[in-house]
């Protein structure tokens, strides 16, 4: 087996969602505003409160790291796979030369890998350029604690897509199982308040910090972004690591077996 | 046939084939419930942590989150053709369509896409409700169920109008732009809180410039006993009236969009 053409899908694909760079931006517009309703809302909650487990600054970052990193959110399985699902193509996926496994995620990655970069940046420059030029500097979007904390962090945000990816096969083969993408959908949900979008995991209950660590959807938002303001170093930091790569571990393990039950009872109807 | 009889038969045409689907739409329904309730959850999380926010205590916000996901859910369930004015009708050609029958375009358009799922957000804000009486304790009387089910009837129409303007826009650039979220979702999101907590620039664009203060955090307030500060009572119970000012200006603006159309259709 070699690597050489899941690496040509990867590169297809993300050569492909370089072209829609207008939808990109208007999607920056959009993941700047709500940034700012969320900040806006954290920072009255914050307006008095006493020591909590992160500072405002962190809690702000946090948010502005969630806006430009939301591509990273494995919200609905891949579009086309759920398409193929709906009119039978998908059964095409078995006469390709290559693992299916392999090829939906590299698929997968490259979607996630492309969007993100697309949307990074600008809302970087918006959050962390723009705004402390203007009068609500405060709530800007801060830069790594440490030459470290980067690193360690570009370290994690890899491990994100990986694990994303590993995810979003899952929604393609549960999609797959269930026959419609709707099936999926419920699970958003989940992993909008468990990953941290919602609000930053160290903001629950403390009984619940020891579970909220080693649940999957920390690994998506959470892990990376308190290792990037140093919440999460040295010893803790490497168990945010291991949790991630676990987890990419476990998932992909489930989705290869998976895979092959589902692939190995598929009806193919139609004309 | 007149308008609301035939606005009556769209639903019952649009109804009768969302329910060819039952098991998707029952997935629609339950999956928009369990979103949504988990988002309420998120509330009660942060008011764990922080026991109240700027004074306003879960009990209180949990109403104005309430209030503001029924209107949301309603307007939401009754706009739904205007989402898809750009990709469906406009870049398709199907608006022409739309033109040449003697009847309202904005009412056929609402009559194409009613969603009953919508009723999953709705369940989730009655639901909501229910939290806030149960912690609350009021004691409303008739005059209080009035003014909140006055406030559900401006948030109704200024969502509505918000969708409406949405599907304007499309006359433009055809495709639907997610941008236009900021306003609908944004709003909403905005909304679920009491706008006095937020920075004075940001309460004022959600009072004059998107009246959503106006529809549902007066009246709210007012109800809630922590009136807003400058607002007497007879304006907090006038003020979701801008919603419905608000809804009439939007479909005034749609008019002007359709003066504006030209067929992209082969």
């Amino acid at each position: 087996m070699t690597a050489l053409p899941y690496l040509a899908i990867l590169r297809a694909r993300f050569v492909l969602m370089l072209q829609y760079r207008a939808a990109a931006w208007a999607g920056v517009g959009t993941q700047f505003w709500f940034g700012a309703i969320r900040v806006l809302t954290l920072v009255a909650f914050y307006a008095g409160a006493g020591k909590q487990p992160l500072n405002l600054p962190q809690v702000v970052t946090y948010i502005w790291l969630g806006q430009a990193f939301l591509a990273m959110l494995p919200w609905a399985p891949d579009a086309e796979i759920a398409a193929g699902v709906e009119s039978g193509n998908v059964g095409y996926e078995r006469l390709k030369p290559v693992d299916t496994y392999l090829l939906w995620f590299a698929r997968a990655l490259a979607w996630r890998a492309a969007n993100t970069s697309l949307r990074a940046g600008p809302v970087f420059v918006l959050a962390a350029l723009v705004l402390p030029l203007t009068d609500m500097a405060d709530w800007r979007w801060r830069l790594p604690s440490s030459p470290t904390a980067a690193t360690l962090f570009v370290v994690s945000i890899t491990l994100t897509a990986l694990l994303s990816s590993a995810i979003t096969v899952l929604l393609n083969i549960v999609t797959t199982a269930v026959r419609t993408p709707r099936a999926a959908s419920f699970l958003m949900g989940f992993t909008n308040l468990f990953s941290g979008l919602v609000l930053p995991l160290a903001l629950f209950p403390d009984w619940a910090q020891p579970f909220l660590l080693w649940q999957p959807f920390a690994g998506l938002a959470d892990i990376p972004y308190r290792i990037y303001f140093g919440a999460l170093a040295g010893p803790m930091a490497a168990k945010g690591l291991a949790a991630q790569a676990l987890w990419i571990i476990v998932l992909a393990l489930i989705g290869r077996w998976w895979l092959d039950r589902v692939m190995a009872r598929i009806d193919m109807q139609g004309s | 046939m007149n308008g609301t009889a035939l606005y009556l038969r769209f639903i019952a045409i649009s109804l009768r084939s969302e329910m060819l689907y039952p098991t998707a739409f029952m997935l629609r329904l339950v999956s928009q419930f369990f979103v949504t309730v988990i988002e309420f959850g998120g509330v009660w999380v942060l008011f764990a942590r922080f026991n109240h926010v700027r004074g306003w205590t879960f009990a209180q916000v949990a109403v104005f989150y309430a209030i503001t996901s029924i209107a949301f859910a309603i307007a939401d369930g009754l706009s739904r053709g205007f989402d898809s004015v750009g990709p469906l009708l406009i870049k398709t050609g199907n608006f022409d369509r739309i033109l040449l029958r003697p009847r309202s375009s904005a009412l056929q358009i609402t009559g194409r896409d009613f969603a009953l799922s919508s009723v999953g957000r709705l369940a989730q804000g009655l639901m909501a409700l229910g939290v806030a009486i149960s912690l609350l304790n009021p004691d409303w009387g008739v005059a209080q169920w009035l003014i909140l089910a006055w406030a559900i009837a401006g948030g109704v129409s200024l969502f509505f109008a918000l969708k409406v303007l949405e599907g304007t826009l499309a006359f433009w650039t055809t495709e639907g732009l997610e941008i236009a979220n900021t306003l609908t979702y944004g709003g909403e999101a905005a909304a679920q809180y009491p706008l006095d907590i937020y920075a004075s620039w940001f309460r004022k664009f959600l009072i004059y410039f998107v009246p959503i203060g106006c529809s549902l955090y007066f009246p709210v307030a007012l109800v809630v006993g922590r009136a807003a500060s400058g607002v007497p009572p007879w304006l907090a119970v006038l003020t979701p009236a801008t919603g419905v000012v608000f809804l009439f200006i939007a479909l005034a603006v749609w008019q002007v969009g359709i003066r504006h159309y030209t067929s992209t259709g082969s």
